[in-house]
């Protein structure tokens, strides 16, 4: 085969567009620097109107928004979901993981929940406060003036709380909750339970003038089309271009393998383009991998050579390790006091306006980490699925089920809006034997070796879920609700979904000081080669409850930062 | 229908089912022509995804008794009132038609279920269901459209099955439609300001805002203006 190799080199390549590429791609071209990005999937820019869902009735998709071709509905911006057509994955022992993947431009950036939350100072060091898992070699001392910038930089909404768990910020200031929000806030605390404004990146007050104001239609999972909502694309690559950096983006580009010299250093990636399915070669002195954590395991375990047998930077065999999920179980509920609503327009922002953050101290419980509580409901756009067992909430009332005729309409409207939920979403034990490898008999459509799960869930994470179920039905019965639906058990895992599901996965590229047992050093170098660096999840040596988007951005602008000063320094 | 044809159907319906999407092409080509659609107004979609809808709009599934079936079933599950026209004029016709091509698992359900009803009208009037008086059709329905305790181990717990997914499929097929989402009532879908529920509507539901909740909320006079912050991370303006 020839490869096709191209002439310039950059300073640096970056592997995938997301929170962490499209960060790196801001800073590190801002600096001056000539950068190319490697992007698996095609352009997307939610202005274009023909990519835009933002807006759109349910009834403009033949199949009113259903998820039969995106996993979140037919709106929903990501291209990609939990299977790809050509790019598989496999398990092994019988063992669960599901992998999230989004092909374009800004990956995942552009359907995320956009919940922001700091980790805190504990959330770092969480070994030293209860003996599991590992410590960060950083606090949250160091990670600070980067979650400064960041919200200043993008915008994230909240309130002051003074909570030490939960960082504060440089906050816009937050919606006012909707009706649901309400009856949520009066159940939990009566159960004890506290609930807060959310954190979410959605620009409610002006920030610059690149981005728009948020104009409350509730559908950030669309992408914003006057980009007031953070996705990498929108609020940090485009900006980059704007502010006249030298970024080549390289769409519908699949990197296959980082490139090494005879000293074993990285001098490019080797990458298919999916349009010609030929393969073709990149030069740069530094390479940024940030395709996820998954990903970019995968490309390092692909990249074998002499000077790397065991796959680039992984003497220690430690890529791959460490794979860790957020938790996530749910139940719904019918609030009787919430029928009969009349209507008025109540979208909101996309996704909560109030939360509740971890408030127990895991000291006196029986499982080791926390959970925050995620709550929704609400008069929604009606799409797929609405009217669906239209008056089975009957039930409550001992009437009549089912049956047909004008009457139904009457039933869809009494009930429009009365059924909420709520999801909790907690932190997990990084497991040394939870784990991607790469499977040594399968290839994707173009010929890259695939990876391969292992992945159980512990105690810990069942006796937190068993907590969530048990929380969810105090509140629930202290708002005046009913829960639905059978309460799940101990053979369901108390509804623990399967890892991967909740699309935080992190932990496969570690860091540490202890070079068997991590990948990279707190500035995701990596410890064996050092034109290197890891801007995604992978560096996470645990997860917190908290959703990572926030710290990946934080990260990999100290990265940045670190990869300029070693430049000018000259140590590069 | 007479009883015996009726049963040439179902035994070709049953053939139908086993290879389903040879069968029904060639039912459109020779029972109906189908008005080529060959794209819809951009929703959104990558090339791929405007291939497959493309494609499943250019096959019909349902032949032509069985979408006259589906309109009289649409329209008895929600018929029109004085103000909003039936399940069957707001389009849940077109909607199942496309669901069944689209999610592969309704077809056999949908299609089985459409004869079970004729057999049922057969066994009772000796007529298919689509000839039957509109009170010889509900006297049907009123045996399978409700949740009874326990589903008896009688044929018309199939029947009730069936009924129940019909229901769904027209009333998720209206409600999703522009007439439906204006019968709900639901108001959003369009550039506005939140600025908390209206105080009505608290009171309808016996809620309030506490004064100390709403002074963390933003003042939404002043959206337009730039945010910054004191070196604490307190906003000023």
């Amino acid at each position: 085969m020839q490869i096709k190799e191209s002439s310039t080199v950059y300073d640096v390549i970056i592997v995938g567009s997301g929170a962490g590429g499209g960060m790196a791609t801001k800073v590190l071209a801002d600096a001056g620097l000539n950068v190319a990005v490697v992007e698996a999937g095609p352009f997307f820019d939610p202005a274009d109107p023909e990519q835009m869902t933002q807006m759109k009735w349910s009834y403009q998709s033949p199949r009113r928004g259903a998820g039969t071709q995106r996993p979140f509905g037919d709106f929903d911006s990501a291209y990609g979901g939990w299977e790809i057509d050509g790019e598989p994955y496999t398990h092994k022992d019988g063992t669960k993981f599901d992998w999230f993947r989004s092909r374009m431009l800004g990956g995942r950036t552009n359907h995320w929940g956009r919940i922001s939350l700091r980790f805190s100072e504990r959330d770092f060091k969480h070994k030293s406060y209860d003996g599991h898992g590992d410590d960060w070699p950083i606090g949250y001392e160091d990670v600070k003036p980067y979650y400064d910038k960041v919200d200043k930089l993008i915008g994230v909404f909240g309130s002051k709380e003074n909570l030490p768990n939960e960082p504060d910020g440089f906050f816009l200031p937050p919606p006012k909750p909707r009706l649901h929000e309400l009856f949520y806030i009066k159940g939990a605390r009566k159960s004890g339970v506290p609930v807060i404004p959310s954190r979410m990146s959605m620009v409610t007050k002006k920030i610059n003038n690149d981005r728009g104001i948020c104009f409350y239609c509730g559908q950030c999972n669309r992408a914003c089309s006057v980009y007031a909502d953070f996705s990498a694309g929108t609020c940090l690559i485009f900006p980059a271009q704007k502010s006249g950096g030298q970024v080549r983006i390289f769409t519908n580009s699949m990197v296959r393998e980082v490139l090494t010299n005879e000293q074993g250093k990285a001098t490019g990636v080797s990458y298919i383009n999916k349009e010609d399915r030929k393969e073709y070669q990149l030069k740069g002195k530094i390479v940024v991998l940030a395709a996820s954590a998954c990903s970019s395991a995968r490309i390092l375990l692909n990249s074998k050579s002499e000077q790397h047998p065991n796959g680039l930077g992984n003497s220690s065999n430690i890529v791959g390790k460490y794979l860790h999920d957020s938790t996530g179980a749910s139940r719904t509920a019918f609030v009787p006091d919430l029928m009969n609503r009349k209507m008025y327009n109540e979208d909101g922002v996309g996704g909560m306006h109030v939360y509740t953050p971890w408030w127990l101290d895991n000291k006196n419980l029986d499982f080791p980490r926390g959970y925050h509580i995620e709550v929704w409901g609400g008069i929604g756009m009606p799409s797929y699925g609405f009217g669906f067992d239209v008056n089975a909430l009957n039930r409550f009332f001992g009437t009549t089920v089912g049956g047909y005729g004008n009457s139904l309409r009457a039933d869809a409207k009494k009930y429009y809006g009365s059924v909420m939920g709520m999801s909790g979403r907690g932190e997990s034990i990084a497991m040394k034997d939870n784990y991607c490898e790469i499977d040594p008999n399968t290839v994707d459509e173009f010929g890259i070796p695939v990876l391969r799960f292992h992945y159980k869930w512990s105690d810990y994470e069942r006796k937190q879920a068993k907590h969530m179920q048990d929380t969810f039905e105090e509140i629930i019965h202290n708002m005046g609700g009913e829960v639905i639906g059978d309460k799940p058990g101990a053979d369901t895992d108390f509804g623990l979904l399967n890892p991967g599901r909740i699309i935080h996965e992190v932990g496969t590229t570690r860091m540490g000081t202890n070079k068997k047992e991590s990948v990279v050093n707190e500035f995701q170098q990596m410890h064996e080669v050092d034109n290197v660096f890891i801007t995604d999840a992978g560096p996470f040596v645990s997860q917190a409850d908290k959703n990572p988007t926030w710290t990946i951005l934080a990260l990999s602008w100290r990265t940045s930062d670190y990869i300029i000063e070693q430049l000018k320094k000259q140590n590069l | 229908m007479k009883r015996r044809e009726s049963l040439k159907y179902i035994v070709l319906g049953s053939a139908a089912a086993t290879m389903p999407l040879q069968g029904c092409e060639n039912e459109v080509k020779t029972e109906k022509v189908v008005e080529p659609k060959k794209s819809l107004p951009a929703y959104g979609r990558t090339e791929e995804e405007k291939d497959h809808d493309e494609q499943l709009l250019e096959k019909q599934f349902f032949n032509e008794h069985e979408t006259q079936t589906l309109g009289i079933l649409c329209a008895l599950i929600l018929p029109a009132n004085e103000e909003f026209g039936s399940a069957t004029d707001a389009g849940s016709v077109e909607f199942i038609e496309f669901m069944a091509k689209d999610y592969p698992p309704f077809q056999t359900p949908l299609r089985g279920g459409l004869m079970w009803l004729d057999h049922e009208a057969n066994s009772r009037f000796d007529k298919d269901f689509n000839s039957l008086e509109e009170n010889e059709q509900k006297s049907i329905l009123d045996d399978i459209a409700f949740e009874v305790e326990k589903d008896e181990s009688t044929h018309l717990a199939q029947g009730r099955k069936f009924f129940a997914l019909m229901r769904n499929l027209t009333l998720t097929g209206y409600f999703t439609s522009e007439m439906g989402i204006k019968d709900i009532g639901y108001k959003g879908n369009r550039p506005n300001v939140w600025d908390g529920v209206p105080q009505e509507f608290l009171d309808q539901h016996g809620v309030s805002y506490e004064p100390e909740w709403l002074e963390k909320c933003i003042d939404q006079s002043k959206r337009m203006i730039q945010a910054e912050w004191d070196e604490n991370g307190n906003l000023i303006t």
